[in-house]
């Protein structure tokens, strides 16, 4: 299961929707694999605009990776409002590149990285839901359905 | 992969559209027919005991979603956002391996896929699946992985681009319980015979998972967000196209047949609806 995917998951215990606490889910004793993968720049740049950086940002502090992620998304510097910026400041926005050498941590945080055993544990109701061989499990026992 | 095209008839997409699945087929450079010379993935590896085995159903969402009509569709919708698509019900994995690894030719760009199965054994299969499938490509899809689930119980609201979910739709006397933790099996028959029976049985109808399903579309879907589901004739599809555009929350909705197989007396045997939401994608 690819780190990102906890970017998408959240508590399946209906009562935990509405909290914020619920989001992301927290691994736990989580089992790292690295599979490298081909280096697509243009692919994690696309990518970049649909993540949810202080959720990443909150996986990368547990799993211990926080130096594979930058601390703001490097898209938010490829964004000018064209409301109120000047012609500079547009230009600049234009001429910004993401270094290669970012968007490579990036593709190895994102694509190369799965975690195989652990535990994603829901920060509302505490639940945890079990990760074997690269599968979690997000079935709930009776009495939570 | 035998597939008819039915003339009009219930529920059918109108003349012109199904011609133009037929003859205004994409052409490579030399005139090449594209989406339909698309590999069919390898699913050697899987042991059909418990999953359920590519059939004349994942072969329709396989030619649906690659027909010209439909990859026209897509390629305009997802335009200047990379899609995520969510498959629920992954079974071997055959469908969700062959939109991840043809998703340039599909999507006309690289995507984000998740497989979602009531079954391990599907999940621990679809990604096996994927992994073939996806062994020679360099374009950059990038497949979450596959998660153990009740349909779309653990994913985060509103996220989803692209859910595609062939249900268990054979009407039944019962719907098979969901395997639980605490489950236990008189035997490897039992245990067999309980999830092959979740992969077809589908109760009343054949509607009782889905009906479940399109409860949680309008939530699960992104503003740009679409959904194919698999009917088939007993499900009652025209029925089901109504209650979408009249009763689905968060509407309106639109839903079309984009694609049908089996035609009997008037009937399709098995359809795919497309159904998604203009209101935000502004997608005409
Ligand atoms: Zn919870």
């Amino acid at each position: 299961m690819k780190l990102l995917t906890v970017n998408f998951l959240t508590c399946a215990v209906k009562t935990c929707k509405t909290s914020s606490e619920s989001y992301p889910l927290h691994f736990r004793d989580a089992q790292l694999e690295q599979n490298p993968q081909t280096f697509n720049p243009l692919f994690i740049r696309n990518i970049l605009s649909r993540l949810d950086w202080s959720a990443l940002t909150t996986t990368a502090n547990e799993l211990g990776l926080t130096a594979m992620l930058p601390d703001h998304n490097p898209a938010d510097d490829m964004m000018v409002d064209s409301e109120g910026a000047t012609e500079e400041e547009k230009n600049r926005a234009k001429d910004n590149v993401i270094s290669e050498e970012v968007l490579k941590k990036l593709h190895t945080f994102l694509v190369d990285t799965a975690v195989i055993e652990g535990k994603l544990v829901c920060g509302n109701c505490g639940f945890e839901y079990p990760i074997k061989e690269g599968v979690g499990n997000f079935l709930l026992p009776p009495h939570l359905v | 992969m035998a597939k008819q095209y039915p003339q009009d008839g219930p529920g059918t997409p109108p003349a012109n559209t199904l011609l133009q699945s037929l003859h205004d087929l994409p052409r490579g450079p030399t005139g090449e027919i594209l989406t339909n010379m698309l590999p069919t993935p390898d699913t050697s590896h899987v042991s059909f005991n418990t999953i359920y085995e590519p059939s004349e159903d994942s072969f329709l969402l396989l030619d649906t979603l690659s027909s010209t009509t439909e990859v026209t569709w897509l390629r305009k919708r997802f335009a200047s956002k990379t899609p995520y698509l969510v498959e629920v019900g992954t079974g071997s994995g055959v469908v969700i391996a062959f939109l991840t690894a043809n998703a340039e030719q599909v999507f006309g760009r690289p995507i984000l896929s998740l497989g979602i199965d009531v079954n391990a054994n599907a999940c621990h299969a679809t990604k096996e699946t994927v992994r073939k499938a996806t062994a020679e490509q360099t374009a950059g899809s990038l497949y979450l992985g596959s998660i153990t689930g009740d349909l779309c119980s653990s994913l985060l609201p509103g996220s989803v681009d692209v859910l595609v979910f062939n249900p268990p739709y054979v009407p039944s006397e019962e719907l098979p319980a969901l395997p639980g933790l605490e489950r236990k099996y008189r035997d490897k028959f039992e245990h067999d015979s309980h999830l092959l029976a979740l992969t077809t049985d589908g109760g009343e109808e054949g509607m009782e998972t889905t009906t479940r399903l399109f409860a949680q579309i309008p939530y699960l879907l992104s503003p740009s967000g679409v959904a194919y589901i698999l009917l088939c004739a007993q499900n009652r599809p025209e029925a089901v196209k109504s209650w979408v555009a009249e009763d689905l929350p968060k509407g309106p909705w639109l839903s079309e047949t984009v694609g049908s197989s089996g035609k009997k007396g008037g009937w399709e045997k098995l359809q795919i609806v497309r159904i998604w939401n203009e209101k935000a994608a502004g997608n005409g």
